[in-house]
């Protein structure tokens, strides 16, 4: 059974080639993927992210809950709509999910997770719930567009009405307000400014088709994939999961150790790890040879052997990028080699960001 | 449904080959196959002057999705290259069967060509991807 969102219609509309992504019938592109991803960087694009999952916590133990279930600290957001980006650990300190966190006071938060883990994301989260007064509430009833690039705002604002404008006037990014029937959240996964919007499903077409009407593009997964990579973004299932630390995922900016007697998941594990320092690191790699890195290649260093997690050919950039996990005494700068088609071939190693805002950022 | 000329020739790996009457072809890949690549970030030429054999992997299409090998469907020498795909390899997307032409092979025996499939043969090939 393959699930549709309830955007499916526009993008056959729009000639959207569809592929199977984890059981949902979603596009990869409307014809080309780097046209898609360049509407993203110069102006504006749109991705249905419908099937994201979108789960509330509600309660009066909703705070002391999220503070043992993710590793990042909940007890940092203090303003009503911030966001937080983090991950959920299991006892053993591997990656259940990245997920972001929004606050709106300490007894209702809002997670927004992978749709790829949506199953047991849900499962863990409910048998973690056991023993604190909350309420979870997943919300199928929601669609989410990401409406994202350097005119995304610009274009959306055309669409406001006087509530909805002032509720995101001056808005900084990673935050959120519920204006109406639109949920806006300055979040997004391409490196880029602008929306994630939620909003009732039934009204995500009318939405769609008037974003489309100011002149933003639809854009696929494909596109997706290129922006998030470009702008570092770890993509759950390659560059982490439930084998992997967040250590080793460049998610250790993401663990909040300050409060000693916070408990969280996976804390004894991670800590450990982190006081041995002998896990492995997420770097980024360059190569402005001709070719492309692709996910799973061998990385040979003079400190042991690395894999490439994700890589692809940067759109922005014009030459191939990757994120890898290598030894942890990998520096940045350094050169190292990646074994393609039989061909020993030289990449330089950098922080895994590669494109901010339009630019170049190494 | 994709555009799959008459004139041409093809093989069960995605190539098509123009026979220009001199004994010389024209080899590319098909519109078919470069819809499935998606857009083309790389394409990886033989050198004028290879001797290849039928079958040989002897150029790669890299798109942004992924990397794929082009097979030789002639024996031969190769006699020229399509040195415009060095800058615009996005050619062998808005062109294929045109300006996205990858390179030319002067056969060493040209009833090689007759064990190639014709457009309706490579039809059913592609209906069965």
């Amino acid at each position: 059974m393959t699930n549709k969102t309830v955007l499916h219609a526009k993008h056959l509309e729009a000639g959207a080639k569809m592929v199977d992504f984890y059981g949902w019938e979603m596009p990869i592109n409307y014809g080309s993927q780097i046209e898609e991803h360049n509407a993203v960087r110069n102006d504006a694009g749109m991705f249905d992210v419908s099937h994201m999952t979108i789960v509330d916590v509600q309660g009066a133990d909703a705070k002391a809950f999220l503070r043992k279930l993710v590793i990042n600290d909940v007890a940092k957001l203090e303003t009503a709509g911030k966001a937080l980006y983090t991950g959920m650990c299991n006892l053993e300190g591997g990656v259940i999910d990245d997920l972001i966190v929004y606050f709106f006071t300490d007894t209702d938060y809002r997670l927004v997770v992978n749709s790829a883990t949506r199953v047991k994301d849900l499962a863990w989260i409910g048998e973690q719930a056991n023993g604190f007064e909350v309420t979870i509430t997943e919300r199928p009833e929601f669609a989410m567009i990401a409406v994202q690039g350097p005119q995304a705002k610009a274009k959306v604002a055309t669409l406001l009405d006087a509530e909805q404008t002032a509720a995101v006037d001056g808005m900084k990014p990673f935050f959120s307000a519920q204006a109406g029937d639109l949920f806006i959240a300055t979040t997004g996964y391409t490196g880029e400014n602008g929306y994630e919007i939620a909003l009732p499903a039934d009204q995500a077409s009318d939405l769609w088709q008037q974003l489309l009407d100011a002149g933003v593009k639809p854009c696929g997964l494909g596109a997706r994939d290129t922006l998030r990579l470009e702008a570092g973004m770890n993509l759950y299932g390659l560059d982490m999961d439930e084998s992997v630390s967040p250590l080793a995922a460049n998610m250790a900016w993401t663990i909040a150790w300050d409060d000693e007697s916070r408990n969280f998941n996976g804390r004894e594990v991670l800590a450990a790890q982190r006081a041995a320092g002998d896990q492995p690191k997420l770097v980024g790699l360059v190569m402005e040879a001709k070719g492309v890195l692709r996910t799973g290649l061998k990385v040979v260093t003079p400190h042991g052997e690395g894999v490439i997690t994700s890589g692809t050919f940067s759109p922005t950039l014009g030459f191939s990028i990757a994120m890898a996990r290598v030894p942890r005494a990998v520096k940045l700068e350094e050169t190292v080699q990646v074994e393609m088609r039989k061909k020993m071939v030289d990449v330089k190693v950098i922080k895994p960001s590669f494109v901010r805002n339009g630019e170049k950022v190494f | 449904m994709s555009n799959i000329p008459s004139e041409l020739k093809y093989a069960t790996s995605h190539e098509w080959v123009r026979n220009e009457g001199d004994g010389t072809v024209t080899i590319g890949i098909t519109e078919h196959a470069q819809g499935l690549l998606g857009d083309m970030v790389f394409v990886e030429l033989p050198d004028v002057g290879d001797e290849v054999a039928t079958g040989d992997d002897i150029a790669v299409a890299e798109s942004v999705k992924a990397a794929s090998d082009i097979y030789a469907p002639v024996s031969g020498e190769v006699v020229a290259v399509n040195e415009d795909l060095e800058d615009s390899p996005e050619l062998v997307n808005s062109d294929a069967f045109g300006d996205g032409w990858m390179f030319k092979i002067k056969l060493d025996d040209a009833s090689e060509l007759d064990a190639l499939l014709d457009a309706e043969g490579y039809a059913n090939v592609v209906d069965e991807d």
